[in-house]
């Protein structure tokens, strides 16, 4: 079933692009999208039936070089199971959506075929994005990871003629190549310190490399830090996080489905993703998770600044995903790595029904994607705008404080801001805070922009707008119904307590009551061994016991600081070893804890947040909608600042572009051209020119003739050297 | 079949024997019957050499199918394949056909440039063969000949420059090592390649002119070998006859100059160098990785600047072969598994990617970027077919350019962190020079009325693209089709290595004690 699921886009693909011509392009698409669909299916079954124990299905052998050994395998446990559902769910629903996106478009001349090729690299792209998050070793998932970022380069290249599509496509891949440079690195320090890059061998190695010293570039480091680090760095080009994250508002190029299902759902959390597999890892190295907290953090405040004053649509809804993966990172380095998968899953739904609710508007509007050219969209297309409307509930987080309903955004956000609070600094908690704000604001404005006031802009565009076909509203409806519920149906799963939570990725968890003694823990043996699979297991289960019981009492000790919080309850604690399980949460990792137990104020204060980001749109853009540009004109410098995107293009033009290319050529003409021929024909002045003379004679055919004859002579001494055959 | 080698080797000489001696005039039916014959006698070479594959026993380490024959003056013709050259030879067979089919349009002399071509193929199979080090020399020496003559004949406007200029930098490279290989008879008395291996050559460090050389002879032939092999390779800063060359010679030879000549370098490394001076090795590597790393990025930021396909595909040839001397220098079994699978890789990737120059220089005559663009509105075929090998250039995992790159890095980053990074970084430049070559030529809007009429590729063309493309893909999902072939002899170098190593550091310390 999970090797179906892989190769299902894989034969969709290769169907639809190459066998559009045999059996038509209708048949080719709907082949694709059936496929996906079939995919979908079968990922939902084993999301449900998943019992948190670890499979290892293999299927060829991969690179095997002396001590490396590595296969083309499937690993199927909860965080698979979590982006199997993610992945093939969006893409099912954006391949259906493209049916009508896709359909007339103005990019194309009358009679050409580009819907197969269009379907084809979604295909491909899911195939690509498969193999990334069901990989049983390092090199599969840089081949997935590669594989993505080449779908997303053709994808936001799609409009081939456009020379803007073209040079995002290109700086995305070049940008993420930035990343993938130090997830290699990565990769082979591990090989290197562990002999091994299959996330079995690699997952044990934790506590080894956490006292191993790595000699790298100018320094002596701690070894899990460095990998960390650059394992990370991988992780923020593909999540687009601060310094690597130029790349994605351009990536809005592409179709706007791309947009959705790529650079919204499932590839720019592949770096989200990598932490979380890496938890085993990224639990031993404090200083590398608190990069991550912080950058995390940065990136969510500063795209979400840049996400208040763009007007393209998409583009808005770039930042705002930017600003998402920060709050996913913020969670992953505090050592949440389930509330940063919870985000992942409920982003996935909400995101995607934004960008293809915008897609929708963009697609009534005539592609037109200025949200100035908007406005009073409501009554013209109904249903997308109750989408946009649910998917802008759930971003900006709306539910009920102190309780367990909201929408999807609610649950998953606040998850996040508690564990900030809870395990990471004040600056990456205040940061969300205002980040939470900052959305609530965009988001907003985007909504009253887009389906409030009055029609500006073209008047022939507004009269015609009109709703999109079921095959685009179909999704849109699909997808609230995550934006909905997500967040309440998996909140105990992914944020509840940790005999939930435990059971859920397959962790073991141990007993700690109030005033428990260590052997409590050794009643719950049987529990811990129920939810392991590793095949080292069955050997290390008798140590696994000893340390449960040791865990216990650390946790018992520990737990006197918090008792007022958890009172009376039964107090369960991770007890897993790094490796069982799906994600590995190290015993002095009390954040799921103390995020339960912080204060009411941490908990109320991103509906505050949220609520204040509402008022000041409505204030903006319903009550007084001249105030947005008096402000613009007072705090200009500000403005333009944040309009132009806090100037990373220009800086990186003026700092990496041009040196670069400046470069290339001055060690083409001068190092290439005066120093190395310079010097070499110097030396061979005399013998060049002299040469040259002689072979204006070979024009006659003199010289070569001569060679031709020596050539010949050789054939023959061959020949008879081997026909006519010396002694022996 | 005992003698299937010599077979192998003489069944393109034996055409081109028959091409000389029997085929007159130059009419259309001449020239038809020479690329016929040229065709023919190149495919059943592939076919044989498929029985040097199928009979390879990859779990013996030494050599085999070794024949062995009495020569001239008490030299010897000794010929034989090891995991290392093994799939060299297949290469060769397996390329010179595609490069006869890319030349169905020559018609200037049509039958000497077949006899070139079929020489060509004869005298290279016989550098990855040879057994001894005459033989070796003599193979290696000549296979300039048809080549210098190639491009001096059927290339560009300024092909005598550019074929002299090959010529001098690869024949003086080459002098050195004639000396080195003299020095070492002396020593060893013996030009076997097989017993040179075993032979321990001196490596006690002397002062020559006031200059200290560590390792002494060792690192002096080691040196002179390198002259040799670096010019091949090439490496960088000796790599600047290779643009040249490559922009002067037809298609057909810039194939064969990437895909096959460029990979006698990395193969003398692995024959000579490393096995016969371990020492001087050793004493040489922390250069020899440097000027790799260094023309990794150097060539990469190179190429980002050019305006000449050819040009800028040459330079990142240079860049490829940097991973390859990288991964050889790193003495270990991720890096010269991986050099040997990045030369196999690049020879199929380069060679495809001068073939996507061909078909469009056939059909515009010219090279130059700016003359292009938009064609992927005309010729969709054309654009996936350069699309994937521009991928499999930049080294994308499932194509097999990845593979090298990655055991290459894998295996330096054992040795030497800063040469990683550094030659990583190049992953970084190749996709930046390779997409941006392709977006110039086949994205964007058709405009240039020249191009307006442009036709996507024949029959022909597809069928020569068509086997490249499935090695390119196959190796690189499926890369256990080498490394099991190459994995147990290299292995057997890197132990030979190492123990020599160990052998000569033991044999210092007891000299000083």
């Amino acid at each position: 079933m999970e090797t179906t699921i892989l190769f299902a886009p894989l034969v969709g693909a290769i169907l639809c692009g190459f066998g559009w011509k045999f059996i038509g392009e209708k048949a080719a698409m709907w082949t694709a999208t059936g496929l996906l669909f079939l995919a979908c299916i079968l990922s939902w079954i084993i999301f449900f039936t998943f019992d948190g124990v670890t499979q290892q299905i293999p299927v060829m052998r991969f690179i095997e070089s002396g001590s490396l050994s590595t296969e083309w395998a499937i690993r199927l446990d909860r965080l698979t199971a979590i982006m199997l559902i993610v992945v093939t769910t969006v893409s099912a629903l954006v391949h259906l959506y493209s049916f009508g996106y896709m359909d007339h478009d103005p990019a194309f001349r009358e009679g050409e075929s580009y819907k197969p090729r269009f379907f084809a690299y979604l295909s491909f792209f899911t195939f690509s994005m498969l193999a990334l998050v069901t990989s049983d070793n390092l090199v599969q998932m840089f081949f997935g990871w590669e594989g993505v970022g080449v779908a997303s380069y053709l994808l936001i290249g799609f409009y081939y003629r456009k020379p803007s599509a073209n040079a995002a496509a290109i700086k995305a891949f070049v940008v993420n190549r930035v990343g993938d440079f130090g997830f290699a690195l990565g990769i082979f320090a591990l090989f290197f310190l562990v002999d091994s890059i299959n996330f079995s061998d690699v997952f044990v190695s934790g506590p080894k490399l956490a006292e191993t010293q790595l000699s790298f570039l100018w320094g002596e480091w701690s070894a899990i830090e460095v990998i960390c680090v650059l394992l990370f760095i991988g992780a923020m080009g593909k999540s687009a996080q601060l310094i690597l994250h130029t790349w994605l508002p351009d990536a809005m190029e592409g179709p706007t489905p791309v947009s959705a299902l790529i650079h919204a759902a499932t590839m720019v959390t592949a770096g989200v993703f990598l932490v979380c597999r890496m938890s085993p890892l990224m639990e031993f190295a404090p200083n590398a998770t608190a990069f991550i907290t912080f950058l995390g953090a940065a990136t969510a405040f500063f795209a979400a600044t840049i996400g208040l004053v763009q007007t393209d649509i998409k583009r808005v809804i770039a930042y705002s995903t930017c600003s998402q993966l920060g709050y996913m990172f913020v969670a992953a380095g505090v050592g949440m790595y389930s509330a940063a998968m919870f985000h992942l899953l409920t982003h996935a739904f909400f995101k995607a029904l934004l960008f293809l609710g915008a897609g929708s508007v963009i697609h009534a509007m005539h592609h037109e994607q200025d949200m100035m050219n908007y406005g009073g969209l409501r009554k013209k297309i109904p249903y997308t705008y109750w989408g946009m409307m649910f998917g802008t509930l759930a971003i900006t987080g709306v539910g009920i404080p102190l309780t367990g309903i909201g929408f999807a955004g609610f649950l998953s956000k606040d998850a996040i801001i508690e564990s900030a609070w809870a395990g990471g600094t004040g600056f990456a908690f205040w940061s969300l805070v205002i980040a939470a704000a900052f959305t609530a604001f965009y988001s907003w404005r985007l909504i009253f922009l887009t389906f409030f006031g009055e029609a500006r802009g073209n008047k022939h565009t507004h009269d015609h707008a009109h709703e999109s076909p079921m095959t685009m509203l179909v999704p849109l409806g699909v997808l609230s119904l995550g934006a909905i519920f997500a967040g309440m149906l998996w909140y105990g799963a992914f944020f509840g307590h940790a005999d939930k939570v435990g059971k859920f990725y397959g962790i073991p968890v141990a007993e700690a009551s109030e005033h428990g003694e260590g052997h409590d823990a050794d009643t719950h043996a049987a529990h811990v061994a129920d939810g392991t699979a590793e095949e080292h297991h069955d050997t290390a289960e008798g140590d696994a016991h000893a340390e449960d019981a040791t865990h216990a009492d650390d946790a018992h000790g520990d737990s006197k600081t918090g008792d007022a919080a958890h009172g009376g309850d039964h107090h369960y604690v991770f007890a897993g070893e790094p490796g069982q399980g799906a994600i590995y949460i190290a015993p002095d990792n009390h954040v799921l804890d103390d995020a339960h137990a912080s204060p009411k104020w941490v908990k109320v204060s991103p509906f505050v947040a949220m609520a204040l980001g509402f008022l000041l749109a409505y204030l903006f853009y319903i009550v007084n909608p001249s105030l947005p540009g008096r402000l613009a004109e007072n705090q200009r410098p500000l403005y333009l600042f944040l309009l132009n995107k806090w100037y990373f293009d220009e800086i990186y033009d003026a700092i990496f572009v041009r040196p670069t290319l400046a470069l290339g050529r001055f060690l083409w003409r001068r190092g290439d051209g005066n120093t190395i021929d310079g010097f070499l024909n110097g030396v061979a002045m005399g013998v060049v020119p002299f040469f040259t003379r002689l072979a204006g004679k070979a024009q006659s055919g003199y010289i070569f003739t001569y060679a031709f004859y020596m050539v010949l002579g050789i054939a023959a001494l061959v020949t008879w050297m081997s026909i006519g055959g010396g002694a022996h | 079949m005992d003698n299937i080698l010599s077979i192998v080797l003489v069944i393109p000489a034996i055409a081109a024997l028959i091409l000389a001696v029997f085929l007159r005039g130059e009419d259309a039916a001449a020239q038809r019957n020479a690329k016929m014959v040229a065709l023919f006698a190149t495919t059943i070479t592939f076919l044989v050499s498929i029985g040097v594959y199928t009979g390879f026993d990859p779990e013996n380490t030494g050599f085999q199918m070794v024949e062995e024959r009495a020569w001239l003056m008490g030299l010897k013709y000794k010929v034989g394949v090891d995991g290392i050259s093994v799939l060299f030879v297949l290469l060769t067979t397996f390329i010179m056909p595609l490069t006869i089919l890319a030349s169905w349009n020559v018609t200037d002399r049509v039958k000497d440039y077949m006899i070139a071509f079929l020489m060509l193929e004869t005298l290279m199979l016989g550098v990855f063969m040879a057994l001894d080090l005459v033989l070796f020399y003599l193979f290696f020496e000549a296979g300039l000949i048809p080549m210098f003559l190639i491009i001096g004949i059927w290339g560009g406007k300024e092909r005598i420059y550019a074929s002299f200029k090959f010529f001098l930098y690869t024949f003086l490279g080459s002098v050195l090592m004639l000396v080195a290989m003299v020095a070492m008879y002396a020593e060893a008395q013996t030009t076997d390649i097989a017993a040179l291996m075993g032979h321990q050559f001196s490596s006690e460090s002397f002062s020559v002119l006031g200059v200290y050389i560590v390792g002494g002879m060792q690192t002096l032939m080691f040196l002179a070998f390198f002259a040799s092999f670096a010019v091949k390779m090439p490496m960088w800063p000796v790599h600047t006859w290779l643009p040249d060359a490559h922009v002067q010679a037809p298609t057909a030879g810039s194939v064969v100059l990437a895909a096959i000549l460029l990979k006698m370098g990395g193969y003398g490394f692995l024959r000579f160098s490393l096995p016969m001076f371990p020492v001087g090795s050793e004493v040489m590597t922390p250069l020899v990785l440097w000027m790799s790393a260094i023309a990794v990025v150097y060539t990469s930021l190179v190429a980002l600047v050019q305006e000449d396909m050819k040009k800028l595909i040459a330079y990142s040839s240079v860049a490829h072969m940097g991973f390859v001397t990288m991964g050889i220098f790193a003495a270990n079994q991720q890096g010269v598994d991986g050099a040997i699978f990045q030369m196999l890789s690049h020879g199929f990737i380069s060679a495809a990617l001068f073939l996507c120059v061909g078909v469009i220089y056939d059909r515009m005559h010219t090279r130059d970027i700016e003359a292009y663009g938009g064609l992927v509105n005309r010729m969709p075929a054309y654009a996936l077919v350069f699309m994937l090998f521009t991928m499999a250039n930049v080294g994308l995992p499932g194509t097999s350019g990845f593979i090298g790159e990655f055991l290459t890095l894998m295996g330096a980053f054992q040795v030497n962190t800063w040469v990683t990074a550094v030659a990583a970084s190049g992953v970084i430049f190749s996709a930046a020079y390779a997409l941006w070559l392709y977006r110039r030529v086949v994205f964007g809007d058709l405009i240039k009325e020249s191009l307006k009429s442009i036709r996507d590729m024949n029959s022909r063309e597809r069928l020569i693209f068509a086997p490249l493309i499935v090695m390119t893909l196959l190796l690189g999902v499926y890369p256990s089709l080498v490394t099991d072939i190459i994995g147990p002899s290299t292995t057997a170098l890197i132990s030979n290595y190492d123990t020599a190593l160990a052998a000569a550091e033991a044999a210092t310390q007891h000299a000083s004690n």
